[in-house]
């Protein structure tokens, strides 16, 4: 693992010679925050501000986010899972890949600031980083933890830590855990309905349908959000259990064979719900049906936008 | 449950199951009355939002059913159709909603017999399940429970 001061100085370089040299007219990256751990997503457009670029263990927010819609030419700092979910817009007809790129970040995973609080539940004001080690500063007292510790759940079954798809790398290339193998998913799947149902109804129970998940998502561009939408109403505005668990149903589906477990919706949900299993509920499926995940070439086609005539189907009478 | 009687959504492409169930009236057989008809142009404009509203507003079951894979009218719909279907059949199942709630089929317009056949396994899987309580929206149960 690179030293983030080093990966920093890269992405600041790199930012400043694309700027410069006109290659793009943004580039969209991490800055500091105002509180400790955490990342600000920043909108860099000329080189003098470069220097406001950082890298850390807290960049959890996926700035793929940013490119629906987005006009000129962008450059993107991305971990693998970004660049995945870049990809997969591009594939999506969202954004022109001649319009985009991707500077990749060699990730070593994210930090999970829950974990943090439940090590240290303290008030943090000052944190530092180095060697795989966070020491978290408040008053009067001085915490160290270890970063393999406190990764986000998702971060720990990613098989693409490295963005082998992007432009240029900020630094060595790092090793990724094996990816998940939804050995939990399975064993929950040859449970009976009563208990799979109470599952997922104790999952969401917490819910306020403030759509943090959705808006975190980089897939989540819709115009119009169908839980927006009033003619028809599909979705009550209040926080009806019926309404969540089908928001939760449909938002799953629609984010099935596009999903790249960047658990930003996770990271975004202010009552630490679980949502990505939905998600990867349907990324099982697709993996098992079509073989296929997203974000892993160019070229690829959404598993929903093709089809194969003998497609296995044998529900269907 | 004996004298449970379901109500269904049926979801029929215009081409070929509503066709089917058209044949099936005129031969005069004979099916369970307790589903409602969507006519779709097609299984491929079948929204998953659609089935999941029909089971919000207190649908039981919901039956889709479209021409056999090769012979949609607008050549590929039901091949689009048949991926989502996957998906949504496992998500379902998965979270925990009983796979006879949910049934789909193929039955083309000369297949009468075909129709009578299923429409009678749906309901009676359908009525194997219960009155769906599951997505039944609170406000709706309690509308009902002041009628009944």
């Amino acid at each position: 693992m690179a030293a983030f001061e080093e990966i920093t100085k890269k992405i600041r370089q790199s930012a400043k010679t694309l700027l410069e040299s006109g290659r793009v007219q943004t580039v969209i990256g991490f800055r500091t925050a105002s509180t400790p751990l955490n990342a600000a997503p920043v909108f860099i457009r000329s080189a003098e501000d470069c220097d406001k670029l950082i890298w850390n263990s807290f960049c959890r927010l996926n700035l793929a986010n940013y490119l629906p819609g987005r006009e000129g030419k962008v450059a993107l700092v991305t971990k693998g899972c970004d660049a995945r979910s870049a990809v997969g817009q591009v594939s999506e007809n969202q954004f022109l890949r001649e319009n985009l790129y991707l500077i990749g970040v060699p990730c070593s995973g994210m930090v999970d600031n829950q974990k943090i609080e439940a090590k240290e539940p303290r008030p943090i004001v000052e944190v530092e980083e180095s060697d795989g080690v966070i020491t978290l500063k408040g008053q009067d007292f001085s915490t160290s933890v270890k970063i393999e510790e406190v990764l986000r759940r998702n971060c720990l079954t990613c098989s693409n830590r490295t963005p082998k798809l992007a432009d240029e790398l900020a630094g060595p290339e790092t090793s990724s855990p094996a990816a998940d193998d939804y050995s939990d998913l399975k064993a929950l799947l040859s449970k009976p309905l009563e208990e799979r149902m109470a599952y997922f109804k104790e999952l969401i129970k917490d819910c306020l349908r403030c759509y943090a998940c959705r808006n975190a998502c980089p897939l989540c561009y819709c115009p119009v959000c169908f839980v927006d939408e009033t003619l028809p109403q599909w979705l009550g505005k209040s926080d009806d259990p019926t309404d969540t668990f089908i928001f939760h149903l449909l938002r799953g589906f629609h984010c099935a064979g596009r999903c790249t477990a960047c658990g930003a919706c996770e990271t975004a949900c202010p009552v630490n719900i679980k949502v990505r299993e939905f998600n990867r509920l349907m990324e099982l499926s697709v993996e098992t049906n079509w073989n296929y995940s997203a974000g892993l070439s160019w070229e690829q086609k959404p598993p929903l936008t093709v089809f194969q005539v003998d497609d296995n189907a044998d529900f269907i009478k | 449950m004996t004298d449970f009687e379901p109500k269904v959504v049926a979801f029929f492409c215009n081409w070929c199951t509503y066709g089917a169930a058209d044949l099936a009236g005129v031969s005069r057989l004979d099916y369970p009355p307790n589903f409602r008809v969507v006519r779709l142009p097609c299984t491929g404009r079948l929204n998953p939002k659609f089935i999941l509203e029909a089971f919000k507003r207190g649908a039981d079951g919901v039956w889709v059913s479209g021409c056999h894979p090769g012979d949609c009218h607008y050549i590929a719909g039901n091949y689009h159709a048949r991926r989502k279907f996957v998906l949504l059949h496992q998500l379902l199942e998965s979270v925990g909603v009983d796979p006879n709630r949910l049934r789909f089929s193929w039955i083309s317009s000369a297949e009468a017999n075909k129709f009578q056949a299923m429409a009678k396994e749906v309901i009676e899987g359908v009525k194997a399940c219960g009155p769906n309580l599951t997505f039944r929206k609170d406000e709706l149960k309690l509308g009902l429970s002041e009628v009944a």
